[in-house]
């Protein structure tokens, strides 16, 4: 951190539009899938035409409920579409329909782990609430000589509107909250969590103030940050912008501004005198939406095991560290991955840790690839640990079964059996090796009969050179000891 | 045969004694010979016409037609009819031809195979108390041209009260299917709020904005509205209950019913001769059983201000959309979006429509909701429960529809609040919702004078059954205008 913290103290809330999954329209029945040549997925509600009416879409609400359940808030009796009011070409109808005084969702936190890891240092952030509204559609300014085009596909999609109390204190808690929401969005099953598509976007309120101040600082909004990294270069940016501005004698002024990529800088985008009064007011064309406790239940009755209880469960049934149970449970189709690994292979759940963490893991991130576009998927995995498991193969050669694996060379048997990398666990085989070796070094031989205890490692070395590496590793230590003290 | 009621074109159908072609093209002729004179047709679909009309020949000789298969009817043109130009009566929408058909416009035409005539003129996007807001010109009221017909369903009126449809569609906001067919001697009626599916008609003020029916008679009235009744999943205010048989009761007797006269639908402001009228016409009910008495709707007077609030509000935002980038009216020559959008508006929407968007734009600005909007809803909660508190009483409420006979053409053009205060008695029902109609009660200088009754919600078919009893009693609706006879 560049600035003085001992000085100042930043204040961010972050608001979330995440794009529910559902297959239709949040007031129509046009589909939502993404990437369709555009304007094919307008139907007359989406394009705003005369005379049509939104009817609300029954699964939105279901995953807005969800999603409030997942952060323990509380759920509105009776919540209101609400009209918002301005006009721009994106925007059908002249007015988006959201929520303005009574959301769906309010009340609710998320407990966020600061270190990453250990969830030693936990924060609770505070989420003031969560509203249904719709999505806008896409104006496109490339490729249109004095013309702008319109893409009306994303018109009306589901989102919810997620709204942080100002509880956070760094770009690097921003992140990590973030980070929480976005897993949890993912593992409830409403949300795909594509960032680049726009799924899910950031905008962030910032603003400084002088510790012990109890007042907050003028804060600016940094729209659409659309990616975790982004996000925390453009509040480092907007805090050190804001710091200098109050230091040189100036004033913050309350303004939205715009994160570039390219310089890492916000800029100004509007101030506070030329933002629209969005005169919201009742949507007179939905009724206010009731929720019975019923109808909670029902939603809470498809709750998935949510991450901090699927961690829990790790530690317990798997006896693994916090910090393993934390990486395998940090998205579900890990999680449900390791958990095939283990039942599959039948080995040591900790042994299937280290092998996904690890090796798979390590190996994906370096190919850039997600889980779910593994090269090896659990059963494969599962076999080839259930090798080492039975001692077919040490967990020296695995590696290189692996790497082979990873390079889509077939099954772990496929390949152990192509090239022969079965261990030697025949102990008269691995003495006549030793034997070997010791005739062939009388000098090293005699340098550790005099106590040069160093050179053990040596004859390992040239014992599993000898073997390709296939010797039974704890019959070469336990053989070698015996020989070479004479 | 523009004279025939609905029951018995149906039954003259089926006796062959005329076909649908020979009845649509009677009422063809007659638009083409006389709507000269009183403009009540925006569009008159003929061709379209007469198709329908041998598909429904062709299917009243085939088994399974339904009572209304093969009659004609006028559409008012806020409702979107596919194919055909859907204008709402504002250059905004000359050009936009509909790329759908309103529920309703299904039920009418598609289900019940009735044909349709045309679409019919109105007050730009409804918004008018004589249609002279129209950018196609002002409707001509039969009984006397120099008049109006009222407003907004002011072509729909005009065209069956000159026997140029036997029966039109209408919509009623604040009083836009029984004020014009108080001033044109026609029976209209306004269902309860949710009633009638509002998908496809263009919106002016969604929680007040109700279709309906104009005919000559309850019974025709009846006929059509139970056609276009029902819920709708594509309208989420529409209400998910059966719909009551509304011919069945036509001929019960009403002795015992109860009628509540609110006395401040009788105060100052109601002209003398309308007055006579509708207390001549609470004799005939007295006479034929019903108990009259006196009661008290205290908050009427608010009515009109709360109106003038809610309603321009929910304009401003449903007219929004009309901004020149999709469909309808688009500016030539504009250099930016903001003069896209000013021009556009500016030149799409006559006067009428403009002011009200102003006023509803400001009566939902920040600082001022509080004030209007959010006061006028209150206001409305009141309104709702004088009614509920009379209909504790008493089963119907009777009284005048509006203060006088027709006016004249150009009478209220300089005054807005003058014009507004036309729709005094009819208001209250779309702020509550509930459902009420006007009938021909008589004539003050040859003009006609309707007489009002507002009942419970869903009470349609006892409102009906009341209208039709008082024409069994009266002539009243028999009589036409002589220069369309």
């Amino acid at each position: 951190m560049a600035y003085d913290t001992t000085t100042w103290e930043v204040v961010i809330g972050l608001e979330v539009h995440c794009q529910l999954l559902t297959h239709s329209k949040i007031f129509s029945g046009a589909a939502t899938a993404y990437g369709a040549a555009p304007n094919t997925q307008a139907d007359g509600v989406t394009l705003g035409l005369p005379g049509v009416l939104p009817v609300l879409n029954k699964t939105a609400l279901e995953y807005a409920v969800k999603f409030g359940l997942a952060i323990d808030a509380k759920i509105a009796e009776r919540c209101v579409f609400a009209r918002k009011h301005y006009f721009y070409p994106d925007l059908p109808k002249g007015y988006q329909i959201s929520q303005y005084e009574l959301p769906i969702v309010y009340e609710g936190h998320l407990d966020v782990e600061l270190d990453g890891a250990d969830g030693k240092q936990v924060k609770r952030i505070g989420i003031t609430r969560a509203h249904m509204e719709e999505d806008a559609g896409k104006s496109l300014h490339e490729g249109y000589v004095g013309q702008s085009g319109i893409d009306l596909n994303r018109a009306g999609t589901p989102l919810i509107e997620i709204v942080s109390e100002p509880d956070i204190r760094s770009a690097a808690e921003a992140v990590a909250y973030l980070k929480k929401l976005h897993q949890l969005v993912v593992y409830l099953g409403v949300c795909d969590g594509n960032m680049q598509e726009g799924s899910f976007r950031c905008d962030a309120n910032v603003s400084v103030r002088k510790r012990g101040e109890t007042k907050f600082g003028t804060r600016t909004e940094t729209k659409n940050v659309n990616s975790f990294r982004y996000v925390e270069k453009a509040i480092e940016f907007e805090i050190e912008r804001q710091i200098d501005v109050i230091e040189s004698g100036g004033r913050i002024v309350q303004e939205t501004r715009l994160f570039d990529p390219g310089t890492g800088e916000t800029r100004s985008m509007r101030t506070k005198e030329d933002a629209n009064d969005y005169r919201y007011f009742p949507d007179p064309d939905l009724l206010p939406v009731v929720v019975t406790a019923a109808d909670i239940e029902r939603v809470r009755a498809t709750m998935p095991e949510l991450p901090e209880a699927k961690k829990a469960r790790f530690i317990e049934q798997y006896q693994l560290p916090a910090y393993d149970a934390w990486v395998l449970t940090s998205e579900q189709a890990l999680a449900d991955y390791y958990e095939q690994v283990v039942r599959e292979s039948k080995a040591e759940a900790k042994l299937c840790a280290n092998w996904v963490i690890t090796d798979l893991l390590g190996g994906l991130n370096k190919a850039g690839k997600s889980i779910a576009e593994s090269p090896i998927d659990a059963i494969q995995l599962a076999g080839m640990i259930a090798r080492i498991a039975d001692k077919t193969i040490s967990g020296k050669i695995a590696k290189d079964v692996f790497e082979a694996m990873m390079a889509g060379e077939g099954s772990a048997d496929d390949i152990i059996q192509a090239k022969g990398l079965v261990q030697i666990t025949d102990e008269s085989a691995i003495v006549a090796v030793i034997d070997e070796i010791m005739a062939k070094n009388p000098a090293q031989l005699e340098q550790f009969r005099s106590g040069k205890d160093k050179l053990f490692g040596f004859f390992v070395g040239q014992v599993m050179k000898a073997t390709q590496g296939k010797a039974n590793p704890d019959a070469v230590n336990r053989l070698l000891k015996e020989k070479l003290s004479g | 045969m523009h004279t025939l009621s609905i029951k018995e074109l149906s039954d003259g159908l089926r006796a062959k004694k005329f076909s649908s072609r020979e009845l649509t093209e009677h009422f063809l002729k007659r638009i083409d010979a006389h709507d000269g004179q009183i403009n009540s047709y925006i569009t008159v679909t003929a061709e379209r016409a007469l198709k329908q009309a041998d598909a429904a020949d062709a299917r009243l000789a085939r088994d399974g037609a339904h009572l209304l298969t093969g009659i004609p009817l006028a559409q008012k043109d806020i409702f979107c009819t596919l194919g055909v130009r859907t204008s709402c009566a504002s250059k905004m929408l000359d050009s936009f031809i509909a790329p759908y058909d309103a529920t309703i416009v299904q039920k009418l035409h598609l289900d019940a195979g009735m044909v349709m005539l045309g679409k019919c003129n109105m007050d730009e996007f409804a918004m008018g108390s004589s249609n002279e807001t129209s950018h196609y010109g002002a409707v001509k009221n039969p009984w006397d041209l120099e008049r109006v017909p009222g407003g907004s369903s002011g072509g729909s009126v005009a065209a069956v009260a000159a026997g140029l449809a036997p029966v039109a569609t209408a919509t009623d906001t604040g009083g836009s299917i029984r004020q014009p067919a108080s001033l044109t001697g026609l029976t209209g009626i306004k269902p309860t709020y949710g009633r009638v599916s509002r998908f496809g008609m263009i919106a002016f003020a969604s929680s007040l904005d109700q279709a309906g029916v104009v005919a000559r008679t309850a019974e025709d009235a009846a006929y059509v509205l139970q056609a276009m009744s029902g819920f709708d999943p594509l309208d989420s205010t529409s209400i998910e209950r059966p719909v009551d048989d509304l011919v069945a009761g036509l001929g019960d007797s009403i002795k015992g019913l109860k009628i509540g006269l609110p006395k401040e639908y009788f105060a100052d402001g109601l002209a003398d001769g309308v007055r006579d009228k509708v207390m001549a016409a609470v004799k005939t009910l007295e006479g034929l059983g019903a108990v009259i008495s006196e009661v008290s709707l205290p908050n009427s007077p608010l009515s009109v201000p709360t109106y003038y609030v809610v309603a321009p509000a929910e304009a401003s935002s449903n007219l929004a959309r009309f901004d020149g980038v999709r469909y309808g009216h688009r500016a030539d020559g504009v250099k930016t979006l903001e003069q896209l959008y000013k021009r556009s508006r500016g030149e799409g929407f006559g006067a009428e429509v403009q002011r009200r968007i102003m006023v509803g734009t400001y009566v939902l600005s920040h600082g001022y909701y509080d004030a209007y909007y959010l006061q006028a809803q209150k206001v409305r909660k009141l309104i709702y429960e004088d009614f509920k508190r009379a209909f504790e009483g008493v089963d119907l409420l009777l009284g005048p529809t509006a203060t006088d006979v027709a006016f004249r053409l150009g009478a209220n053009a300089d005054d807005p609040v003058a014009m507004y205060l036309n729709d005094i008695y009819t208001i209250a029902a779309n702020l509550a919702g509930i459902p009420a109609m006007s009938v021909n009660c008589g004539f003050v200088d040859g003009l006609p004078v309707g007489l009002q009754l507002m009942g419970n919600f869903f009470s349609e078919a006892k409102l009906l059954n009341v209208a039709h009893q008082f024409q069994q009693a009266t002539d009243f609706h028999r009589q036409t205008p002589a220069a369309f006879a």
